[in-house]
């Protein structure tokens, strides 16, 4: 059985769902996303930190879907919006749940599979340090992102990164990452 | 030399540089997605004021959120102010973050040792 996006996010929908996003990655959806949740946890119990860090990882989170998802297969496009991406947030016992979804070219996929392993593997003071080094030594890519977005997640929920990429056909996968902020 | 004043937006942060009183001030939010646009001016800005700076350059930044393109972009703003400083003008970068937020706090002290200009850290309590 090959991978369907929509029976994907059907099942990435189960549990407590505050947010879900299906489509397109603009300007717009960012915006509205934050605000949204912004709201959404002002009524909240949860204390300021966990809200900081939902905000933060956030912001990284869709900016990463932003800069990325602009590719699709073939014979997804006219059927997909463009820059389609999928996101879910979910409250997961004390804190909560992002997940985040695009398609991937299967060439990018060693470098991307090896450089959250890397970070995973890292200590909290290892991760400052590759933060730091990363912040001082590499320049913004003209897509505006600095290969800093995936450390500043791993460090700020203190949590390993989860991920996984569900194969599509020869060429395309999609990479499916799970953030969990506690 | 005129002033950089920009104001605010839920995703950029609000500005006044004023050359004739020494100081740079950057507050609010700074999660663009392209943050190179929003600090270009900055930067550029810096770069003329360090041809004829203030004895002191007094710089407040108070960040609620910065992104991680911002961060870099940040960078290159405490860079000029490094040179400033290097060239034997005093600087000193007030860095606020809001109580209890430790990534906030964290976040300067990386500033801070990658940047030869004095820090102070300070905590705004409500």
């Amino acid at each position: 059985m090959s991978f369907n996006v929509d029976e994907f996010y059907e099942m990435l929908k189960n549990g407590d769902v505050v947010v879900s996003y299906k489509g397109t990655i603009t300007t717009e959806m960012i915006n509205n996303t934050l605000e949204s949740i912004e709201s959404l946890m002002e009524g909240g119990e949860e204390g300021g930190k966990i809200r900081k860090k939902v905000y933060n990882v956030l912001v990284e989170g869709l900016q990463n879907l932003y800069h990325h998802a602009d590719e699709l297969p073939e014979d997804l496009k006219g059927k997909l919006e463009p820059k389609f991406g999928i996101l879910v947030i979910a409250r997961q016992n004390n804190g909560y749940k992002i997940t985040t979804g695009n398609f991937i070219n299967s060439s990018k996929i060693k470098f991307l599979k090896d450089k959250i392993d890397k970070i995973n593997s890292l200590s909290e003071e290892e991760l400052k340090d590759m933060y730091k080094f990363i912040l001082n030594h590499q320049k913004l890519s003209a897509k505006g992102g600095g290969g800093l977005g995936l450390v500043d997640i791993a460090r700020k929920t203190g949590n390993k990164l989860d991920y996984s990429f569900q194969n599509y056909n020869n060429d395309f996968y999609f990479y499916n990452l799970i953030i969990t902020v506690t | 030399m005129e002033p950089l004043l920009i104001e605010g937006t839920p995703k950029t942060p609000s500005i006044r540089f004023e050359a004739d009183q020494g100081l740079i001030e950057i507050k609010g939010r700074s999660i663009p997605e392209n943050s190179i646009e929003f600090y270009k001016p900055l930067v550029d800005w810096l770069d003329k004021y360090g041809e004829g700076p203030s004895t002191l350059t007094k710089v407040n930044i108070q960040l609620e959120y910065f992104n991680t393109s911002s961060s870099k972009c940040i960078l290159d703003v405490f860079k000029k102010l490094e040179t400033i400083h290097k060239a034997k003008h005093e600087v000193i970068i007030n860095w606020y973050y809001e109580e209890d937020d430790e990534d906030m706090l964290e976040a300067g002290e990386d500033y801070e040792s990658i940047i030869r200009v004095p820090f102070k850290m300070i905590e705004i309590v409500d």
